[in-house]
């Protein structure tokens, strides 16, 4: 009745760091509920990473291998997850899902499948007389809704950054299972990488994101600049007046209309602080603001600011933050 | 082609969230309700399939409140044909319930397309569309940025962590839609006019309470005040300082 399902990530057999979150989560959601983790990873082979898991606090990593597995198949993917959960007869409490692209994708079907309800990009969870507790943000961050979660399994998916992956001193047990069944109708063709290092805003530890202030698109260049300077751990955002005057693709778009993000730092330059963007961005550990007009109400939300010309500023920081590395 | 849009009435994403008496919800007083920006895409698109299909029919659904007829007659403004509301006053916080309501509707009404913006702004969701296609058996593509149909075939690419999914699927299917697909038209004052004579069906609808009890909604933490570090590029060194040895992030 309460143990846990962690549904983790691969992509080209690596499982993903997305998945140490979500082990993470369900660890603390099982301690919770007094039960053990199990961590399912669908992929065509052996995964790369899988040994790891249980260091995360899975007790057990099944991973359930099935040909046309190796990209993400929707239908497949809900049809053997839900399988699983039903398989197990009401030993699971609680399926937790990462919010990634996929892990968003996939747990609604899930859900619909089991007739249960989900509960989306979670930033917290616990358990109240056997019951899981979650906290989601609403109106993109502006309030957090507290959900008491009615019957079993409780499906939920847990933004990524903000479960923290802990190391345990204890190695998981490790178990292959061979799937079958139809893969479904929806077929992942083809995946076009970004550029070879380019992190996603929803999943960079660190963001340099450039607004209005930059006054044309070639200049984000100095935030890319400022972004590599982090040696491969930055992305670049942006807000949504240039994402709108087409300076910047839409996946780099903070804010409501956005991505929601919680990065360890986040840089704003040129970024004047629109409520919108700040919904989006509030929840980040720590915010860096770089603007010329002082009373631009992204310093009212940021830790650190500094006012002045970004085109000045924003390569000197580069220069410092290289030499930390350096 | 017959599509079905499913739109949203959400709040303004300008809206200053108060919190109202019952700590549960948000206070409706002198807020601006909108069509949901992500529904705008999918009623773009289906609009844009009419019209390169030549015919067609374009039917908008929303469940909501007796107010969420503006919101029917906004896509009709922009030229859907007609609108359907699923009137229930109160939605449930379980996303389940309201893609029951919707699967009932669009049972067996012979769409072709079925689409939805990738989520709602106010309560993000991002589920109903997906639990749709589940309750009608059909294929599902989430968050299309891109897409191309013929001769029942459907290509879409949906941005994925550092990349673009390239995915194939059969007509007819459920599609949400995101940022990017294209560029919403303005409901110009010819369609706003022709938008109040095209029809309107209100339903009753039931929904049941689904299984997310609200314990509380409250303001998010608010940040510990800031501190402006200085001015120019010769503050950078303290707050590099301060970023490694206060905040500890570098």
């Amino acid at each position: 009745m309460s143990d846990v399902l962690a549904v983790l990530e691969q992509r080209d057999g690596v499982v993903r760091k997305v998945s140490h979150e979500v082990v993470t989560g369900a660890r603390r959601l099982a301690d919770a509920l007094g039960g053990s983790v199990d961590a399912l990873l669908l992929a065509a082979g052996a995964a790369r990473g899988a040994d790891l898991l249980g260091g995360f606090g899975a007790d057990k990593v099944i991973t359930l291998i099935h040909a046309a597995f190796g990209s993400y198949a929707p239908e497949g993917y809900a049809r053997v997850i839900a399988e699983r959960v039903q398989t197990a007869a009401g030993r699971y409490g609680a399926v937790v899902f990462a919010a990634s692209a996929t892990g968003k994708d996939l747990a609604p079907r899930v859900a619909a499948r089991l007739g249960r309800p989900l509960a989306q990009d979670v930033t917290d969870v616990g358990a109240e007389s056997g019951a899981v507790t979650v906290v989601r943000p609403v109106y993109a961050g502006k309030a957090l809704l507290q959900l008491k979660i009615v019957g079993s399994p409780a499906l939920l998916s847990l933004r990524p950054n903000v479960f923290t992956p802990v190391q345990r001193p204890k190695a998981g047990a490790q178990e292959s299972v061979a799937g079958n069944g139809p893969a479904g109708r929806v077929v992942v063709k083809q995946i076009k990488a970004a550029d070879a290092g380019t992190l996603d805003v929803a999943e960079a530890p660190i963001i340099v994101s450039g607004g209005r202030g930059l006054k044309e698109p070639a200049n984000f260049k100095v935030l890319e600049q400022l972004a590599a300077a982090f040696g491969g751990r930055a992305a670049v955002g942006a807000s949504r007046a240039v994402v709108d005057a087409g300076w910047r693709p839409h996946a780099d778009q903070v804010g409501q209309t956005g991505k929601t993000v919680s990065p360890t730092l986040y840089v704003a330059v040129g970024i004047s602080g629109a409520i919108q963007h700040l919904a989006g961005m509030r929840t980040s550990k720590v915010i860096v603001a770089i603007n010329k007009d002082k009373d631009a109400p992204i310093f009212k939300v940021a830790d650190y600011g500094i006012v002045g010309d970004l085109f000045e500023i924003v390569p000197k920081l580069a220069e410092e933050i290289r030499k930390l590395h350096g | 082609m017959k599509i079905a849009v499913c739109i949203k009435r959400v709040p303004d994403s300008e809206t200053r969230v108060k919190i109202a008496a019952d700590g549960k919800s948000l206070d409706e007083a002198g807020v601006k309700f909108i069509l949901n920006p992500y529904d705008e895409f999918a009623v773009e698109e289906a609009l844009r399939r009419k019209e390169q299909a030549g015919a067609g029919e374009v039917v908008v659904i929303a469940l909501g409140p007796a107010a969420a007829q503006e919101t029917i007659r906004t896509a009709l403004a922009m030229g859907a044909d007609r609108g359907i509301l699923l009137q229930a006053d109160r939605l449930p916080v379980d996303g389940f319930e309201a893609a029951k309501a919707l699967a009932a509707e669009l049972k067996n009404a012979g769409f072709d397309l079925i689409l939805f913006g990738k989520m709602a702004i106010d309560d993000s969701n991002h589920q109903v569309g997906p639990m749709v296609a589940e309750l009608l058996d059909l294929p599902c593509v989430t968050t299309v940025a891109h897409l191309e149909i013929a001769s029942g075939k459907g290509v879409a690419e949906r941005e994925i962590e550092g990349g673009v999914e390239v995915v194939e699927f059969p007509l007819p299917a459920v599609l949400t839609t995101d940022k990017g697909l294209n560029e919403p038209r303005y409901p110009a004052l010819k369609g706003i006019m022709a938008a109040k004579k095209k029809p309107l069906d209100v339903k009753p609808t039931a929904l049941g309470a689904g299984g997310l009890e609200i314990v509380a909604l409250t303001p998010p933490p608010e940040r510990p005040a800031g501190k402006i570090v200085g001015e120019g590029a010769a503050a950078v060194p303290e707050l590099v300082r301060l970023l490694r040895e206060e905040a500890k992030v570098l």
